[in-house]
């Protein structure tokens, strides 16, 4: 891709669903508006990145050097399971429940 | 002179001598807070009961001789992001009401080591995205020097607390400013420390590559204290370093002679309020007088660290909140649908419906907006053009700095464009609200350390910032330099007219 084109920043209403979708958001008809008026501002604001020669340059996704951090495998406590589950919405004691993973039955 | 008007290092002081006990300490920051919290709205809980109790204790086992920590006795206030067994811990997010986490952060731990009391959790921007503090599910924070104003964002409710003597010391964190711009809106002194100085275990994640937990307090002498028992390597942190903790107060007394201090001249561009570049220049000026030297510096991709930022931590951000899910903790939706379900009906499953809903009733505008934006610069197609180019500008901008203090050990400037603006004043536009990081990013995406702190006031009576940013682990020198303009200066001493004494 040439230094000075960006990608196409316009967002539609289409697009931004697609993306909700994504994120996993509900948006309602509103937020949908007004996201999608947002985003493509948003995105027309940061696309200016585009014109920054990074020829030959490599990204940089930490600040530190990259290291991998070792330890011993050693047995540890865990959380037990009665303190994992005691904030969940809905669990059995075991497990937590949530809605059929498959198909269209089940409630939440 | 009122316990709640002195400084920490003091009331630690008096605290060890067995001039004021914790319980007296604890009672007056407590009373504090009662009366001013309705104004001014910087805690979302206040732990009254508990940190009577363990103000108690401390005393008792004080009284009996036993070793008691470095804090012992002292009131600390610590920002709602991070986590409290407890106390609840909310992000200032519907998402997490009520939440109980099952274990204390790592700096909460080390808070309590040191016999800390923790006296509440404070508001913030919810899951500390924004610059204004306007985006709590739990109401805005009001600026303590003037009430019609933001406190900046987004550790508002930390820096409005110190601010307003409701705490001596409070913890906030920084992403992309929250804790430096907010602390010079509020006349405060906040430090950034280096990336991986202080453990992030505990600290509920929004960008990874970016987050850190710093003091806040009136002073760099009071930082300092915080600071030092915050900081050090945690097993439970892979990104946390391990290197040894210096003693952060041993050269606050060195003198300047021969410090070298970066200007960037493109720090004071068009943007610049007039009065803000005043004050930064009387403090070059300032430190000149004490033996430092001024040397122009560049950081050419400065100008790219806003748009780069608003790329790398959205993205990021879309990642870690992913685990907001309505089945392990926080928000559920309870099925029913809403009236406006905006034709978004056509989900792969009911689980992902209730995903979908529960997250859409749980986040705020600003997250879910932040979300979009890193959910679609990661998308396919849009990977490479966005958060790929994002992360090789990132390069490039810590490369300017690695360049800059290889010429002077310090670069100064702003904090901000701008003194505390009022509240509502940029709500409507995300873009404008976003170029309040300006002068802040830089220093997270170069994983560096940077100190906020007063250098003067407004014809109106409010504080303006000035911001020292130096090389990893150059806490001591950050927090020597503040310390020593304020040894010269009275800025961060004065108090707000605003509330009652």
């Amino acid at each position: 891709m040439p230094a000075d084109s960006g990608p196409e920043p316009t967002l539609t209403p289409g697009d931004v669903k697609k993306v909700a979708l994504l994120g996993r958001l509900a948006l309602s008809g509103a937020e949908l508006k007004s996201l999608t008026a947002e985003l493509s501002q948003i995105v027309g604001f940061v696309s200016q990145l585009a014109a920054v020669d990074t020829e030959a340059v490599e990204p940089l996704a930490h600040p530190l050097d990259a290291q991998n951090v070792f330890r011993e495998d050693e047995p540890a406590a865990s959380l037990p399971t009665s303190e994992a589950l005691r904030s969940a919405p809905r669990q059995d004691g075991e497990c937590f429940l949530v809605p059929a993973v498959l198909g269209d039955s089940g409630s939440a | 002179m009122s316990l709640t008007d002195r400084s920490a290092t003091d009331l630690v002081a008096a605290l060890r001598n067995g001039e004021i006990t914790s319980v007296a300490c604890t009672e007056s920051f407590l009373a504090r807070i009662e009366a001013t919290n309705p104004t001014v709205n910087a805690f979302l809980s206040v732990n009254g009961e508990g940190a009577l109790a363990e103000a108690a204790r401390i005393d008792a086992d004080r009284a009996a001789g036993k070793p008691v920590g470095p804090l012992a006795g002292l009131p600390v206030a610590v920002k709602d992001v991070l986590c409290t067994t407890d106390q609840p811990t909310t992000c200032a997010s519907k998402m997490l009401q009520g939440f109980r986490p099952p274990y204390d952060a790592d700096v909460v731990r080390r808070l309590r080591e040191a016999d800390a009391v923790l006296v509440g959790k404070t508001n913030m921007d919810e899951f500390a995205m924004g610059g204004s503090n306007e985006n709590s599910a739990y109401g805005l924070v009001r600026n303590p020097w003037d009430l019609d104003r933001a406190p900046g964002g987004s550790s508002g409710g930390s820096a409005a607390a110190i601010a307003a003597d409701m705490a001596p010391l409070a913890i906030g964190s920084d992403t992309g400013g929250s804790i430096r711009q907010p602390a010079g809106l509020c006349g405060i002194t906040g430090l950034k420390p280096t990336y991986g100085r202080v453990s992030r275990r505990g600290l509920v994640a929004f960008s990874s590559s970016l987050d850190q937990i710093g003091p806040m307090a009136r002073s760099a002498a009071d930082c300092s204290l915080l600071l030092q028992t915050i900081a050090g390597h945690d097993p439970g942190d892979s990104t946390s370093l391990s290197v040894a903790v210096p003693d952060y107060t041993a050269e606050l007394d060195k003198p300047l002679t021969g410090l070298r201090i970066g200007r960037v001249a493109a720090h004071f561009g068009p943007g610049l309020d007039p009065e803000v570049a005043e004050h930064v220049e009387a403090t070059f000026a300032a430190y000149e007088a004490a033996g430092a030297t001024i040397h122009e510096v560049e950081l050419p991709h400065a100008a790219h660290g806003v748009p780069t930022y608003y790329l790398i931590a959205p993205s990021e951000a879309s990642s870690n909140l992913a685990r907001y899910d309505g089945a392990h903790y926080g928000h559920r939706w309870d099925g029913s649908r809403p009236p406006d379900d905006g034709g978004m009906t056509d989900f792969d499953s009911p689980l992902v419906e209730m995903y979908c809903r529960s997250r859409a009733e749980g986040f705020g505008p600003e997250v879910k907006r932040r979300i979009m934006l890193g959910t679609y610069a990661l998308s396919a197609g849009y990977y490479d053009a966005y958060y790929a180019k994002a992360l090789r500008v990132r390069r490039l901008i810590r490369q300017d700095f690695l360049d800059a203090f290889e010429r002077v050990d310090l670069i100064g400037g702003p904090v901000s464009a701008t003194p505390a603006f009022k509240l509502g004043e940029k709500t409507d536009d995300p873009v404008a609200m976003y170029l309040v990081d300006l002068y802040t990013v830089g220093t997270n995406l170069a994983g560096i350390g940077g100190i906020s702190f007063p250098c003067g006031f407004t014809a109106g009576g409010l504080p303006v910032g000035f911001q020292l940013q130096g090389p990893a682990l150059s806490e001591p020198l950050l927090l020597r330099a503040a310390h020593q303009y304020q040894q010269a200066t009275d800025w961060h001493l004065r108090r707000t007219a605003a509330l009652p004494a």
